[in-house]
């Protein structure tokens, strides 16, 4: 029997990013929080042996140790789905911050075309232009709607940034200048403007300078130390949940954190939550926390699991179409891209910060014309530098061998003679693609994993072979002594790393038919749980998912004291 | 936490109070003053080849030159010395000496691999290892039931057979030619194996290799950061901002973690 605890204004489900942000504007609006988090607690002090490419990159140190809990994938319904057994595809956050800690802080706003994706798209091109099976829809929400809470979240991480030309509208500026520039930023940036692009520096939440947010919390400059991403930052530079949102939530006095508890079950009765239950996985003993709100921001998997498991929402039916949870999963698309060598020319691409970098956004969402081209949406396309560190960085002309005395001697002359540029496709969601439970695996406590039916499709075919080759124009024009350009896509794959944007399953809208959650992320059919991460998304852009699912968080936050005050439906 | 452990081990670094000599004459791997295997031969060897430079203010009852290098390191935790042997020969031929530096051999990068075998990663210690086991889709990934450990003895033995049956000799006493034709056959799956597949296991000795080769020296691999002096990668400085935006090309003496503990 579950021990029963006092009962509390809000609980939350996993303190990453989403949690953070919930935790910190709640508790400042005077309720208080506690915040269920599986892994253990973090902080700057233990990275002072941070620098550890095999440690962090390699054995994921920082990540869900996946002997507890994984997924499982197949390509296709005919197939049998098999669990991840190892890391490849993308990794999963665990622990204080989530991947808040270990991200690369690439922090982009989504575009005005993202919220009204499917009207947009037909007010262009037609309703032909969709094809069958792929199940776009507007978000219920635009961008200006939208625009405060994005200003909210880059003030409260400090983002630095210079205006994307071909972005939505701003209200202000980015709270710091922009990172410094390379000299293969440079030479990005100068290649896209002889070829009439519009490149500027990806917006960044590694910290140009020092700064003091809004809530007086104060962090110290970048120092492109070159282990970011899969990597804590010793400076508390980065922008992560642990150095920004939760002291911040903490010092109200109103936020209890309490590590190591695993949320199994989210509790309801007659149509509302009642708390959650969850198990001290140091002692094995399971609690009931009873709260007056609810708030899942356990990651796109576990989110869309715990409501499957505890029968809230009707669950996606791929046959028929009907049903949200676990609809609309999708990725990104990375595969178009290109490296280019140089012979004479070395770069110190061993130095870097996880988002430091030059892009453009001349072939994102609808900013170029689709009437002549078989996919929609786009991609950002970026040289960043991010550190190059050994293990990893063996990029080679084709040709070389595989091992041995030649391919020994090609890693050393172009560790640092090579640039990557590369594009960052866009997602979108199918009806044959979608998370459900698995009927086979289980995790540590004997539950079901989540279930990816995922692959790649011709919309998705199409816009690698399309930015594979703008990739290599652009590195053509830097200057590459050879450029190889990437334009074909493989189905997709679990065993190599290619991001970890994973998106919807609880997706928004403004139908409970085709979405799970209002434009406050607020359950259609369960007022008082809110369900936040980019498992709302209803499909997925060319750029990282973070900024967008920052502003959607602090939304949710207003939405959530709102309702405190005066419960019912916000929308 | 992990880092009080490695300090403590480092702490522990003193030179045995028994000499080398003293140690095969005990552990009765000197038979009849012959000495069997190449490891063992190699306790015998000047100690000045050793990679790295640990703590060398021990006790010694054999009176050594008050600057000589030992690596305690350099001993086995998993592997059979013929394995080893075998290990030390493939990753060599992965990765050679040659006139941009050494190879895997000087860089210890067969220890590397010994000593990440013995720990988690040998035992896939966190990777989803319950059934149950379905032979699945290449797009799925690894879905056998063999844990590293396991999948490196019979890859080993895999190899030595082949090699016995190819050329009648052992893996590690053939030409570099004919040790290359071995690997060969087992990257391209020429070798026939039922247990684990020749293929994926070339493919993890070569990904252990460059492991071995450019992880901070730490772990017994990338012997006196050799590994990084090869690629010009400083290991870890703490910043870089004095550099970012230089355009020349900045060489500097590579720093690993050691240097982030205080040493007395
Ligand atoms: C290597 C890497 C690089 C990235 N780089 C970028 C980037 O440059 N830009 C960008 O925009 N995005 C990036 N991302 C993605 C970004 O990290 C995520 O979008 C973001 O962290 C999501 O926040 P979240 O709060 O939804 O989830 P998370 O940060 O994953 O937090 C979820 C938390 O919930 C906990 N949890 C899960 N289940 C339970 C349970 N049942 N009970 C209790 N707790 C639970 C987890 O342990 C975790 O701490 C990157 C991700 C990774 C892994
Ligand atoms: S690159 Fe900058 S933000 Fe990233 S870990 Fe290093 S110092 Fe921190």
């Amino acid at each position: 029997m579950a021990t029963k605890l006092p009962k509390t204004d809000v609980v939350i489900v996993g303190v990453g990013w989403g949690g953070g942000i919930i935790a910190s504007e709640l508790t400042k609006g005077g309720l208080s929080v506690v915040g269920l988090e599986r892994g253990k607690e973090r902080k700057t002090e233990d990275y002072y042996m941070v620098h550890d490419e095999l440690r962090y990159a390699l054995r994921y140190e920082m990540f869900q140790d996946l002997s507890r809990e994984t997924i499982t994938f197949r390509g296709n319904e005919k197939i049998k789905a098999l669990p991840m057994r190892s890391y490849g595809s993308f990794l999963l956050g665990d622990g204080l911050g989530g991947s808040g800690v270990h991200w690369n802080g690439q922090t982009f706003r989504f575009l005005p075309y993202d919220f009204e994706i499917k009207s947009k798209t037909i007010e262009r091109y037609g309703k032909s232009k969709i094809p069958d099976g792929m199940t776009i829809q507007d978000w219920g929400i635009t961008y200006d709607q939208l625009e405060p809470y994005f200003n909210k979240f880059e003030k409260m991480t400090g983002i630095s940034g210079d205006e994307n030309p071909l972005g939505g509208k701003r209200s202000e500026k980015y709270p710091t200048p922009p990172m410094k520039t390379t000299p293969g930023m440079k030479m990005f940036s100068d290649s896209c403007k002889g070829l009439n692009y519009h490149p500027y520096h990806m917006p960044s939440a590694n910290l140009s300078e020092q700064y003091t947010n809004p809530d007086g919390i104060a962090r110290a400059a970048c120092q492109y130390c070159g282990y970011c991403e899969r990597f804590g930052c010793e400076y508390g530079a980065k922008a992560d949940p642990v150095v920004t949102v939760i002291p911040v939530a903490k010092n109200t006095g109103k936020f209890e954190l309490r590590t190591h508890s695993n949320v199994r079950r989210i509790l309801h009765k007659g149509g509302k939550a009642t708390g959650v239950l969850y198990i001290d996985t140091t002692t094995g003993e399971e609690y009931e926390q009873p709260a007056d709100i609810v708030v899942m921001t356990s990651y796109v998997f576990n989110n869309t699991r715990l409501l499957l498991m505890s029968n809230i929402g009707k669950p996606y039916d791929p046959k028929t179409g009907t049903g949200v949870i676990g609809r609309n999963y999708a990725y990104q698309v990375l595969k178009g891209a290109g490296v280019g060598f140089f012979e004479d020319k070395e770069f110190n691409i061993f130095a870097g910060a996880g988002s430091l970098g030059m892009c453009i956004d001349d072939f994102n969402g609808d900013n170029f014309d689709h009437k002549d081209l078989k996919f929609i949406h786009g991609a950002n396309i970026s040289y960043s530098q991010t550190g190059a560190r050994p293990i990893q960085n063996n990029t080679v002309p084709p040709g070389t061998p595989t091992w041995g005395k030649d391919y020994k001697a090609a890693t050393v002359k172009y560790a640092n003679r090579h640039i990557n540029v590369g594009a960052q496709g866009s997602c979108m969601p199918f009806r044959h693609h979608f998370l459900d439970l698995d009927p086979t695996y289980k995790d540590e406590f004997g539950d079901p994993l989540m279930r990816i039916t995922f692959d790649f499709e011709d919309q998705d075919r199409e816009l690698v072979k399309f930015m594979g080759a703008k990739c290599g124009d652009i590195l053509k024009q830097m200057g590459a002594d050879k450029v190889v350009a990437n334009t074909e896509l493989a189905p997709y794959e679990i065993t190599t790393y290619q991001s970890t944007h994973n998106t919807g399953g609880v997706v928004m809208g403004s139908s409970p038919d085709t979405s799970a959650v209002n434009n406050y992320l607020q359950m259609w059919d369960t007022e008082n749980l809110f369900v936040i991460g980019a498992s709302a998304f209803a499909h997925n852009s060319g750029y990282n998912p973070t900024g967008t699912m920052g502003a959607l968080s602090y939304r949710a936050a207003e939405g959530i004291l709102k309702y405190h005050k005066n419960p019912g439906s916000l929308v | 936490m992990a880092n009080e452990t490695e300090e403590q081990d480092l702490k522990d670094h003193k030179e045995p109070d028994h000499s080398r000599r003293n140690f095969l004459k005990n552990s009765g791997y000197a038979v009849g003053g012959l000495i069997v295997g190449g490891v063992v031969g190699s306790l015998l060897r000047s100690p000045n080849k050793s990679t790295t430079n640990n703590n060398n203010n021990g006790n010694t009852t054999e009176k050594a030159p008050a600057n000589e290098a030992v690596n305690f390191n350099q001993a086995l935790m998993h592997f059979t010395q013929e394995q080893f042997l075998i290990m030390e020969a493939a990753t060599e031929r992965i990765f050679p000496a040659d006139d941009n530096g050494p190879g895997a051999k000087e860089l210890g990068v067969a220890y590397f691999i010994d000593h990440q075998l013995a720990g988690e990663w040998g035992v896939n210690g966190r990777e989803y290892m319950q059934g149950p086991f379905f032979k699945g889709e290449t797009t799925q990934g690894y879905q056998g039931r063999l844990k590293r450990r396991e999948i490196f003895d019979i890859g080993l033995q895999e190899m030595q057979n082949y090699s016995n049956k190819k050329f009648q000799k052992k893996f590690k006493d053939l030409t570099p030619e004919q040790q290359d034709t071995v690997l060969k056959a087992f990257e391209t799956d020429e070798v026939k194996l039922t247990t684990i597949s020749a293929s994926g296991f070339f493919k993890t000795i070569f990904g252990s290799t460059m492991e071995g080769a450019y992880a901070d020296p730490l772990y017994g691999g990338n012997g006196n950061m050799a590994g990084w002096k090869l690629k010009n990668f400083p290991g870890n400085q703490m910043s870089y901002t004095k550099i970012i935006e230089q355009d020349k090309f900045e060489k500097m003496q590579p720093v690993s973690l050691r240097e982030h503990l205080p040493h007395s």
